[in-house]
């Protein structure tokens, strides 16, 4: 009766969840490594093993998502504009799709790494995944930031966060163009194929350190309001 | 005159019976949602919050609650179109408890919000309006009473949201907010000591003290209620000292510590809200009982009446065994959904609640605890202080209002008929 006037006014927070959703992206983007390691060294069970743990935890975020989602009626009243959570969801899920169509791809057609840039690749998809994790540094912060009332301090805090993911993602970067003309190098004695293919792994690695850069800077855009 | 001769016994154990049934239901679900913020947020315990609330509802209740008490007896009716029919005055407002009673019976196994302050409102002006004539309704005062339902969650939510900002700037926005929560708590913990001392001196001694013509002035009030407040603060500073800085909380959760400072202010103004709430609702079953009880024992209606203090204490004692015994069970459940009102917040929205009711509890307007409760708690959100805050609720406040009033109307009417042709 009575009763229920004052639990019915508290809504769940989406803020755990969402957290929690930015977590299981990084596990699975963190997966990445151990994929290009298997995929230089030429296992393909091992890759395959990986690839299968990377769908699983993609499969996991996308029914966090959901969750969440379903969990969002319109007539919860947050300090976060609704919108631009549902925005930050969908950018933080982007980051694991990714994942999954880079190592989707290169094990449908076992594509090997050349000896003289696979200790490249592997640095660049790790400075990539680091990205990713200072993504969700920034994410964490979104709790404090609710505790503090948004507070000038706590939000400092983020903006020093997001500029740390800025450098990092600026590193990342610099990586793709040092990869690329490595590759460019020797690209005259590959199959024109596999440099093509190659060339768009590349890409996409880029595009996943892209995404998650975008979605660690939706926080600005949510303390902006 | 001669019905009350004939049936004043039965009347007046049916007045008690009924009274202390309300009282009983104000208790088992009205305590519970004034004080199931404050377990919901984890700064008191369930056995403890049944403590603060039976010392303090009680407290409330016989210090501070005869202002609205009288005006649910004899404010709401103009007593002069009663003049030559009291048994009229007694069958309704017999007819209007056992009217709240069932409407809050039927609404709580439904699920609907309701008020109890609401069913008792309604039913009191549904009886005098239809049943007697629509002159013995006090207009004037009635519609003050319903503008405050609508001023009193907004008074609330301005006050809850001028202290979240306050704390926001003194504390959790600071370089050090653990030292400056220590620093500037007793100054909140000081308003609570403050504010219930003043209403109990201003309300309260009038009739416990009223034989022995003992009698302050303002200043005299002022200082002393400064006073109390003062000693509050030092208790609360002393509780302080011993909270530890957790120094395994790491970086990532800076507002733990901070939080459990807070619980401690949380304490008080639970109790704060218990006071508030048991200065105001008890009046919703002591009312309409003591006025049936005032007109059978003098046979007439004399809108000079004293009430009394007996009735006061049968109300508050219902209230508080509702509590104990069905209370505490909602109160548990409240207090385990509410888990997203962290203390800095709770602290707040209580202590904007609670100066709110006492302060209508001072001027004798009925309101809703709960209902300003929920003013208040959005007034915290509106602070950008809480993560999810449901907005439907407002839509169910209104519903409430919508359908309370006339159901508690409807009801009362109905029973009036009944023991009017039973008794005459």
């Amino acid at each position: 009766m009575a009763s229920s006037t004052i639990i019915s006014l508290f809504g769940q927070s989406p803020i755990k969840p969402l957290q929690n959703h930015m977590h299981t992206v990084f596990e699975c983007t963190e997966q990445l490594n151990d994929f290009f390691v298997a995929v230089c060294a030429e296992d393909w069970p091992a890759a395959e093993a990986v690839y299968n743990k990377i769908a699983e935890l993609e499969s996991a975020a996308d029914d966090q998502k959901q969750d969440i989602r379903l969990h969002l009626p319109k007539s919860l009243f947050m300090p976060i504009n609704r919108s631009d959570l549902i925005h930050l969801l969908s950018k933080q899920d982007k980051i694991c799709n990714k994942a999954k169509d880079i190592a989707g791809v290169i094990l449908g057609r076992e594509q090997t790494v050349p000896k003289k840039i696979a200790a490249d690749l592997k640095a660049y998809i790790k400075s990539a995944v680091a990205v990713v994790l200072e993504a969700r540094v920034v994410i964490d912060e979104l709790d404090e930031l609710i505790g503090s009332g948004f507070g000038g301090r706590e939000i400092d805090r983020i903006n020093k966060c997001i500029i740390k993911l800025d450098k990092a993602e600026n590193k990342n970067d610099k990586r793709q163009i040092a990869l690329r003309s490595k590759l460019h190098a020797i690209e005259a004695d590959l199959p024109p194929v596999d440099v093509m293919f190659l060339y768009k792994t590349i890409e996409a690695i880029g595009h996943l350190a892209d995404r998650a850069q975008s979605a660690g800077e939706q926080i600005q855009i949510i303390i902006a309001r | 005159m001669d019905i009350l001769n004939e049936y004043g016994q039965i009347l007046l154990i049916l007045a008690i019976i009924f009274g202390v049934f309300m009282a009983w239901g104000v208790g088992a679900n009205d305590v519970a949602n004034a004080m199931g913020t404050s377990v919901g947020s984890g700064a008191i315990t369930l056995r403890q919050a049944v403590l603060i609330a039976m010392v303090f509802e009680f407290a409330g209740a016989y210090l501070a609650g005869g202002e609205v008490t009288a005006t649910i007896r004899k404010g709401i009716i103009d007593p002069l179109a009663l003049q030559g029919t009291p048994e009229y005055l007694v069958f309704g407002m017999l007819a209007a408890l056992l009217a709240a009673g069932t409407w809050l019976l039927i609404a709580s196994m439904v699920g609907w919000p309701v008020s109890t302050t609401h069913s008792i409102v309604g039913a009191i002006v549904g009886f005098a309006a239809v049943a007697i004539s629509v002159d013995a309704v006090n207009w004037g005062k009635v519609s003050t009473i319903v503008a405050s339902w609508v001023v009193s969650p907004l008074l609330a939510g301005t006050i809850s949201y001028l202290l979240f900002k306050s704390v926001q700037r003194l504390i959790l926005d600071t370089a050090t907010p653990f030292e400056n929560a220590k620093r500037y708590i007793p100054i909140y913990m000081f308003m609570v000591g403050f504010m219930i001392t003043m209403v109990t001196l201003i309300k309260g001694l009038k009739h416990v003290f009223k034989d022995a013509s003992f009698k302050l002035s303002y200043p005299e009030m002022f200082v002393i209620a400064a006073v109390v407040g003062v000693l509050v603060a030092i208790l609360g500073a002393y509780l302080m000292s011993r909270v530890k800085l957790n120094d395994s909380a790491n970086d990532d959760d800076r507002f733990a510590n901070v939080e459990k400072v807070f619980a401690i202010l949380m304490v008080f103004t639970a109790c704060a809200m218990a006071f508030a709430h048991g200065s105001n609702d008890v009046a919703n079953a002591v009312g309409p009982m003591a006025a049936a009880i005032a007109t059978i024992k003098s046979g007439a209606i004399t809108a000079k009446s004293t009430m009394p203090s007996w009735i006061l204490l049968a109300g508050g004692i219902g209230i508080v065994v509702g509590l104990a015994t069905f209370g505490y069970k909602v109160m548990a459940t409240i207090g385990k959904k509410i888990t997203e009102l962290t203390p800095s917040r709770g602290f707040a929205a209580e202590l904007g609640a609670s100066c709110t009711v006492v302060l209508a509890s001072g001027i004798g307007l009925p309101i809703s605890t709960t209902h300003t409760l929920v003013g208040a708690v959005l007034g915290v959100g509106l602070a950008r202080g809480i993560a999810a805050l449901n907005l439907r609720m407002v839509g169910n406040i209104f519903t409430s209002w919508v359908i309370t009033l006339p159901a508690g109307a409807i009801l009362s009417i109905i029973f009036f008929y009944v023991f009017k042709a039973i008794f005459s």
